[in-house]
């Protein structure tokens, strides 16, 4: 039993990984760039979240709501502010503003929001009728806690959604155009920078679903939060093939099981030296990733 | 020799090092005069640290053409065998100064040879994915230091990671503790060194640059494919300059470990490997002066703004941000490039 | 095709083999490359097969064909860009399967490409020193030491690197860098680079695109020169036909991956087959 806790439990925090490792490479996919600001926009999400749910008193559903709004007109600023200028600049340059917009997220949230630990309130639980607090379900020896349920839950909703949206949409189809030629879909009357701002808007909308999430299941919440989780998601969108959707949605959650899994089998402290050794050894059997496209150089 | 100090980059190299030799000149001078800060005192030898991870990085980057994301780990590689050198010699060199070459020499060379180890896989692979694997083992090579234990005893080292059971004899040191890292280290590293070693990266990576080898890898980086035809060896040229620039980071590591008292592996994270890729990027790839000033210039920059404390890393990230917008706007480029004579040799931008 | 200028080398052809063909003058020499069966697959889609092909020592042949026919790709096949599915290749006369492009250049074949494929933040001189690369002999140390070995491995390499640049008049040009010079210039390094190698084959994928006929006859002359002079064997796609016919004794006419005919110009020339395939319906126009 302890092997299907640990599974559920390596799903859920997949799951978490998928959702923002969607912006990663959503991002990637568009604007060819590793927007290293992205684990940062997660902790915006994060604290927003608190500030709407602790200080101003909504309802956490609410507070969701304020934090993907302040985080996708976020992400908007900063593509257009930082990122956009630099569209024919070499991708080092825009990698390294990247970097800088961390920094400088990582920095205005230290002044802003003091370097103290922040507790995240606990949305997930309800009280039963003998007056104790439940958070979660237990089927035998088997635990599901409501956080868990709630995030597998939201990332299903979530890949779906936008699965059809990416196929099916108008919006989804330029993505798509934009991804492949941008002259070629300039030509065509897709607007590019919308496109991208789109894209940006989307991802960092998820990115503070993701910090909501990810809050709830390890609540201490701190101006670095973003890095580490950030720093996975990334690798599962590598993992999954860097630009491909559904091998985003897959490298997140074989991360999330394996990282878990190793937490549970091998050793907490070298768990993410695991992931990463997994991450290597599959680059070296499919070197653009799980669900990547081959792409052979024209000679 | 006329003819090679004639060409640009030959100028390049010249102007470089006279800055360089110039740079520590005046340093000098100030701190006999009594005239220097106890702040600057304190950063000559992370500066030096700092400049050669630049170089290092720059070969990699600039030269070699590939990111790394991970070059941190090689520091770190550098920095705890190189303490370990240095810890294990105490009682057998008294020189510090002999000591410190030791663990630069024991620094650069397991460096090297880790470098040669994540070679095999990673430049295998191609852009963005060969910068993750690098990210990757960086991150792997500080989980292996903040979980590893070495201690030596008068049966030798031992060795266990994980869990703190060496079974030494009574008469036994422990030398690295897991994440507690290296403690109690002499500070022997010194501005001298930090200099000589400084000169000797660039006399090695100018003289790489303006041979066959340096040509082969400067060609992998112009063109892969071209290179191939032409009967270059891809692998051995790409290694070549994997395992030069790792050495050189190790080297960096042990100058680095040896100037404090505690070293402990997460000072060498992904963080410190982008802080040294902003170097690199704002001095320019391939631009070996442009990445000492930069390393120098941005390692006492947030040092010189301690008075403006908090605002101090806020102020830092706009500075970068600006100056990466300004950098690649054509219109001021433009402007630029009117002031400038000359492209430099083997530049790529 | 009926008015166009004699050729400039009026080669008698012979058959060696039953499906082959070389200059005379290479009769009695064994062929600088064999092809047979050669074949390759990307998919389930066939892009070459049944590639025969045998060039004379001191041979120009072409390889012609619409576009999409396969050219490139038997280039990349001979050099190992790809590897092939099915078939042999002998580069004189030695198996090279297994081999990598680099061991390739090695053992004797240089190519252009049609894209041009220089080393454009590098000088012209470097960019020929590279294709010296394996005729300097020091190693790593032996350049970051600085010994005896270098000084005088350098200057053998820089006055070769001179004298190759000269004989295509690029001289003046050494220290400029590669990328900044003008298209027919790179054009013409890239072919400098390539001999620079030593190669007893020389492949140039479209080395005439994009070139005005005074820069084309240039070339020509260029090309019959570097047979002369290095006596080696030429091998050359190219689309403009005044060239193809002005130069090449073989010709191997390639369409959908097949070969649908090989022979002298003049046989090309009037072959039906070619002509319906290559320069589409007889009675529409003349060709190129």
């Amino acid at each position: 039993m302890s092997f299907l806790n640990s599974l559920i439990s390596g799903i859920s925090l997949g799951s978490i990984y998928a959702i923002i490792a969607l912006g990663y490479t959503m991002v990637y996919g568009i604007a060819k760039m590793l927007n290293f600001a992205h684990g940062d926009v997660i902790m915006v999400g994060a604290y927003i979240c608190f500030f709407a749910v602790s200080r101003f008193s909504l309802p956490p559903l609410l507070g969701v709501l304020v934090a993907v709004v302040v985080c996708t007109i976020l992400g908007m600023t900063i593509e257009k502010l930082a990122y956009a200028p630099l569209r024919s600049a070499p991708s080092l340059a825009v990698l390294i503003t990247a970097i800088g917009v961390s920094y400088f997220l990582q920095n205005a949230a230290l002044l802003l929001w003091s370097p103290n630990p922040k507790v995240f309130p606990d949305f997930f639980k309800s009280v039963g009728r003998d007056g104790e607090a439940h958070t979660g379900l237990a089927l035998g020896p088997l635990r599901i806690s409501y956080v868990t349920l709630v995030t597998i839950l939201v990332c299903l909703a979530i890949m779906a959604a936008l699965t059809f949206f990416i196929n099916n949409g108008k919006l989804g189809k330029a993505m798509r155009a934009c991804s492949e030629d941008k002259d070629a879909a300039r030509l065509m009357g897709i607007n590019v920078n919308t496109t991208i701002s789109a894209t940006f808007a989307i991802g960092s909308g998820l990115a503070a679903i993701a910090g909501v999430l990810y809050m709830s299941a390890y609540p201490t919440l701190v101006p670095t939060t973003g890095s580490m989780p950030g720093i996975k998601a990334f690798t599962a969108a590598v993992f999954g093939g860097i630009g491909s959707i559904p091998g985003a949605f897959l490298g997140g959650l074989l991360l999330g099981v394996i990282e878990i899994f190793a937490k549970a089998y091998i050793s907490t402290q070298l768990s993410d030296a695991v992931v990463f050794a997994v991450l290597i050894v599959v680059l070296l059997v499919k070197p653009s990733g799980l669900l990547g496209k081959v792409i052979r150089e024209k000679v | 020799m006329k003819r090679m100090l004639s060409t640009k980059s030959g100028k390049q190299f010249l102007i470089t090092f006279c800055a360089v030799v110039a740079a520590f000149v005046v340093m000098q001078a100030i701190a006999m005069a009594g005239a220097m800060s106890s702040m600057l005192k304190g950063q000559l030898v992370p500066i030096c640290a700092y400049v050669v991870m630049a170089l290092s990085l720059n070969l990699t980057v600039g030269i070699l053409g590939e990111l790394s994301l991970g070059h941190a780990g090689f520091m770190s590689v550098g920095a705890f065998l190189g303490t370990t050198t240095a810890v294990a010699l105490q009682g057998a060199v008294p020189s510090p100064t002999l000591r410190l070459l030791c663990a630069l020499v024991v620094g650069a060379v397991f460096a090297g040879v880790v470098g040669f180890l994540v070679g095999i896989p990673v430049l295998r692979l191609n852009g963005d994915y060969l910068a993750i694997v690098t990210l990757a083992f960086g991150e792997i090579i500080k989980s292996i230091f903040n979980n590893l234990y070495l201690g030596l005893d008068s049966h030798g080292f031992h060795l266990s990671l994980l869990d703190n059971k060496l079974h030494m004899e009574p008469d036994g040191k422990l030398i690295i503790g897991g994440p507690m890292g290296i403690g109690g280290i002499q500070k022997i590293a010194s501005f001298p060194v930090g200099f000589a070693l400084i000169v000797v990266c660039l006399v090695i990576i100018f003289n790489l640059v303006n041979s066959r080898a340096g040509r082969a890898i400067m060609a992998l980086r112009d063109n892969r494919i071209a290179a191939e035809s032409v009967g270059i060896p891809i692998t051995k040229y790409k290694m070549m300059a994997f395992v030069t620039s790792a050495a050189m980071a190790g080297a960096a590591g042990a100058l680095f470990a040896l100037n404090f008292s505690t070293i402990v592996a997460n000072k060498f994270d992904f963080n410190t490997s982008i802080l040294v890729l902003v170097f690199v990027v704002l001095g320019g790839l391939g631009n070996m002066l442009g990445s000492i000033v930069a390393a120098a210039a941005l390692t006492i920059l947030p040092e010189a703004l301690r008075q403006f404390a908090s605002y101090r890393m806020l102020v830092y990230a706009i500075v970068l941000i600006l100056v990466m917008l300004v950098r690649n706007n054509p219109a001021i480029q433009s402007f630029f490039s009117r002031f400038r004579f000359g492209k430099k040799g083997g530049v790529q931008e | 095709m009926s008015e166009q200028k004699t050729p400039r080398v009026a080669t008698k052809m012979v058959p060696v083999q039953s499906h082959a063909i070389v200059p005379d003058r290479d009769a009695d020499k064994s062929p600088v490359l064999e092809c047979h069966h050669l074949g390759i697959d990307f998919g389930g889609l066939t892009a070459v097969n049944e590639f025969n092909l045998m060039i004379g020592r001191t041979e120009i042949a072409g390889l012609i064909g619409p576009n999409g026919a396969g050219k490139t790709t038997v280039f990349n096949l001979l050099t190992k860009v790809y590897q092939p599915t099915r078939g042999t290749i002998l580069l004189d006369g030695n198996d090279t399967s297994k081999r990598t492009t680099a061991h390739i250049n090695r053992a004797g074949i240089a190519r252009t490409f049609q894209n041009i494929r220089l080393f454009a933040n590098l000088s012209v001189e470097d960019n020929v020193k590279l294709g010296l690369h394996n005729h300097i002999n020091y190693g790593m140390w032996g350049g970051v030491f600085r010994l005896p070995r270098y000084w005088h491995e350098e200057k053998t390499a820089h006055e070769r690197a001179m004298e190759l640049l000269s004989i295509f008049d690029m001289a003046d040009l050494a220290d400029a860098q590669a990328g900044s010079l003008p298209y027919g210039a790179q054009r013409r390094l890239e072919i400098v680079r390539a001999l620079a190698t030593n190669p007893s084959l020389l492949l140039l994928d479209e080395p005439a695109a994009g070139m005005n006929p005074s820069e084309t006859a240039e070339l020509m002359d260029n090309i019959v020169k570097i047979r002369d002079l290095f006596q080696i064997a030429v091998m050359l796609i190219e689309h403009d036909m005044n060239l193809v016919m002005g130069i090449c004794e073989g010709i191997c006419v390639l369409n959908f991956g097949e070969v649908i005919a090989k022979g002298s110009p003049a046989e090309i020339k009037s072959n039906p087959v070619v002509i319906e395939a290559y320069l589409g319906k007889k009675d529409k126009k003349e060709g190129a």
